[in-house]
């Protein structure tokens, strides 16, 4: 079975040999790096799909290399929008801004009585691992690295549904730029959810706290009513 | 200066950091990766707190348990404080936003929180959010970190503690980025980098990351170490990967059957004995399958979510139809870095340790399930009370270069170290001489082999040098440090297994099955002799 893998230095896809059976990537990087070049550099943890570290893209798409069975002709590649520091380990420095940035924590804490289903309107949110799949998906960030992207988003949402949160529009407020209105809906970042989270709902149900507590969408306020516009930027059809 | 230096960012290192912070120091915490990545994460099962939400329970109940299961060598003033702290903290971590599994009772606050039983424990007592009670409550210290503006240093790789007449003054880190040795001087010391479970690589449930370097370095420092003898197995790690299924599968009422299909042990007695009654299933023969196809799907997903995955992907069954292939692995280390009752490293003056790298001597002999997380917040915030006291009287004198240039030097020597063997090989040749002879069931024989093996390893470590020269990010660099550390704790656990002769909770030994409370019912402490080297 062989394998390419972008290596940093070069910047080329390096070809590997692995031994034939079934196994998972991590095991994989980790043989390479044992037994056939100790130059290969890669994260891992826990192997066991919780800590988040091992992320990459295997043929154009997010996975956790201890989850993912490799194949033959497998093209692995580190996250993107994330700086490359070497081969497939990536800084996720920058990413991890944006939970600061968006305030994803209790803003002020009141008692509250709670039970099953309240457990259960967060309970999908907060099995996130920050392993920045969906922040690498992100076509937003293409054009927008300002964005504050899809897990703290996602964990914004977890707060903000808290019972215990007495200050919702807290956390609201500081979702508003480069937040939840920036979001094209595309649905990436849900499609690579290792942990099956939905982020692209968590951030339809914060625009719609958003706009409960008086904020509107900012590209709806630009748009015009007053005269019939079937678009076509001026060159008229 | 920073008032309080945090070594290592798991649940320990957080809640230490949170605690120095609110009590009004200056912090900072440092690890070799990411906060969120830590051993903590994989904390599964739950937190153990003598609410009482579910049925009947005593704080006195809890500690009865938690003394009844260290096998009389537990220091029964800190298991009191550990476990009276219990219901406080369960109130502290509600405060932070801790999302709990929830009992429908109509109560609030934390007379909510859903208990369930994990073995050796006389209630429901363990405060869980299914199975990633770790990962939740670390996500939540993480986030409140962040909240109050604590500052993270990452991808720092402890190297050396800095000491100056027995008392703490810094430590020196290797930047992994950059390849630079730093110094970080501190008042006061918080070394928070978990446990050694490693050591046993490819038969663990441990993170590749936990291979016990601070204990190392308090070592290195001249502090001691205790109780190293006594490592926790854990009896259901799925048999390919040694991935972990929580101990909640049994308690939730999973079986454990042998080939002929045939139930050999109460499942939810302590671990050690579940570990011990599966090891002699396989001395007869028998492979040993998790049972919990009775529980039905729904429950399963409900309860179990990870673990009905890993299943899937790992070992390539479906749990909620076929029986599930186990082996007991290393999971934890009951022993670690020797500290006194305010948490403060034995031999070294305004450091402290917490966590699994510390033996605060409340697991003794056999660790209960459950008393993991409540230890590393409990304590972690103890001990960041603590190092802010010392760190409001201690001199603010940084030390001198001696330790950072040392270190310099040795980094520089790994680099042009010969590299005839390779230690990965190494590593994985000692993780199996560890599993099979300093495992679940021990002999004097074995473990003297076992020693002169790891001696031979320590002969030939300056032939095992790092094939990847490169300065920056060099992975390879580290994992030799790793390997490195993992060698000098080798034969501190080895050599303490063979003083014991007897077989206390997770130490069994084959010609000395009973415990001889005359002659050790008392801790094996470890300590280098300074004047001798």
């Amino acid at each position: 079975m062989k394998i390419k893998i972008l290596r940093s230095q070069t910047n080329t896809h390096q070809e590997y040999t692995l031994p034939d059976g079934e196994t998972t990537l991590l095991k994989a990087l980790t043989h390479i790096k044992a037994t056939q070049d100790a130059t290969l550099t890669f994260s891992a943890g826990c192997r066991a799909s919780v800590c988040g570290t091992c992320a990459v893209r295997v043929n154009g798409r997010e996975k956790l290399s201890c989850a993912y069975k490799v194949q033959d002709g497998d093209i692995i590649e580190p996250l993107q929008y994330h700086p490359v520091l070497r081969d497939l380990k990536v800084d996720k420095q920058p990413a991890k801004k944006t939970l600061s940035t968006s305030t994803a924590w209790l803003h002020s804490f009141q008692e509250a009585a709670q039970n099953h289903a309240d457990e259960k309107m967060s309970e999908r949110q907060t099995d996130c691992i920050l392993c920045d799949s969906c922040y690498s998906a992100c076509p937003v960030l293409a054009v927008n690295p300002d964005f504050i992207g899809p897990f703290a988003l996602t964990r914004a949402y977890r707060y903000s549904v808290d019972k215990r949160e007495e200050n919702v529009k807290g956390i609201i407020d500081n979702i508003q730029s480069n937040g939840v209105w920036d979001c094209t809906l595309c649905g990436e970042c849900t499609a690579v959810c290792p942990k099956g989270i939905d982020p692209k709902m968590d951030i339809t149900m914060l625009r719609s706290t958003s706009v409960q507590q008086g904020y509107e969408d900012p590209s709806f306020s630009q748009m015009s009513f007053g005269t019939p516009d079937f678009g076509g930027g001026g060159f008229g059809f | 200066m920073v008032d309080i230096l945090v070594i290592g960012s798991g649940g320990a290192g957080l809640s230490a950091a949170l605690t120095a912070k609110q009590e009004g120091a200056s912090v900072l915490v440092v690890g070799k990766s990411y906060p969120t990545t830590s051993q903590t994460s994989m904390a599964q099962g739950g937190m153990n707190a003598a609410l009482g939400n579910v049925e009947e329970d005593h704080i006195a109940s809890h500690i009865a348990d938690t003394i009844k299961s260290a096998h009389g060598i537990c220091d029964e003033n800190m298991v009191r404080k550990m476990c009276a702290d219990g219901p406080q903290v369960i109130e502290w971590l509600e405060q932070l936003g801790v999302p709990f599994s929830r009992l429908d009772n109509g109560q609030s606050g934390i007379s909510s929180v859903a208990q369930r039983q994990m073995g050796g424990a006389s209630a429901k007592r363990a405060c869980y959010a299914q199975d990633y009670t770790g990962l939740k409550i670390l996500h939540t210290l993480y986030d409140n970190c962040l909240k109050e503006g604590i500052d993270f240093l990452e991808e720092h790789y402890l190297l050396n503690l800095i000491t100056h007449e027995g008392t703490i003054k810094g430590a020196t880190f290797l930047d992994i980025r950059s390849g630079e040795v730093v110094k970080i001087d501190a008042k006061s010391v918080v070394i928070a980098t978990g446990g050694f479970g490693a050591l046993y690589h490819g038969y663990t449930t441990n993170a590749y990351g936990s291979t016990g370097d601070g204990i190392a370095a308090v070592l290195r420092a001249g502090g001691a170490v205790s109780d190293m003898e006594f490592i926790q197995f854990h009896p259901t790690a799925l048999k390919h990967s040694s991935l972990l299924i929580s101990e909640a599968a049994r308690g939730e009422g999973g079986y454990l059957l042998n080939s002929d299909g045939e139930r050999f042990v109460d499942e939810i007695k302590p671990r050690d004995i579940v570990a011990r009654a599966i090891f002699e299933q396989f001395e007869a023969g028998q492979e040993v399958f998790l049972d919990v196809r009775h529980l039905g799907e729904t429950k399963l997903m409900e309860l179990l979510p990870q673990e009905v995955e890993l299943c899937r992907l790992h070992e390539g069954v479906n749990p909620v139809t076929e029986l599930v292939p186990i082996k007991p692995v290393a999971h934890y280390t009951m022993g670690g870095i020797d500290v006194d009752d305010v948490l403060e490293v034995n031999g070294i003056k305004g450091c402290f340790a917490v966590g699994e790298c510390s033996n605060a001597k409340i697991h003794g002999a056999n660790r209960l399930g459950g008393n993991s997380l409540l230890e590393i917040t409990a304590f972690g915030k103890f001990a960041g009370e603590n190092a802010y006291k010392h760190a409001m009287f201690a001199k603010s004198t940084p030390a001198d270069d001696t330790q950072l240039q040392k270190d310099k030097a040795h980094i520089e020597k790994i680099y042009s170290q010969e590299c005839s063997i390779n230690f990965y090989e190494e590593r994985d040749k000692l993780g199996k001489l560890f599993y099979d002879q300093v495992g679940i069931v021990r002999e004097n024989d074995k473990l003297e082999h076992a020693l002169h093996e790891v001696i031979t390893m320590q002969v030939a470590l300056s032939k095992m040098g790092i094939e990847d020269q490169a300065t920056t990010h060099n992975q390879n660099l580290i994992e030799f440090l790793e390997f490195s550390n993992a060698l000098l704790l080798a034969p501190t656990v080895i050599s303490s297994a063979i003083a014991r002769d007897e077989s206390r909770g997770a130490h069994f030994k084959r010609g000395f099955e009973c415990e001889d409370d005359e002659r050790f019912q008392k801790h094996i402490v470890l300590q280098w002799n300074k004047d001798a080297q």
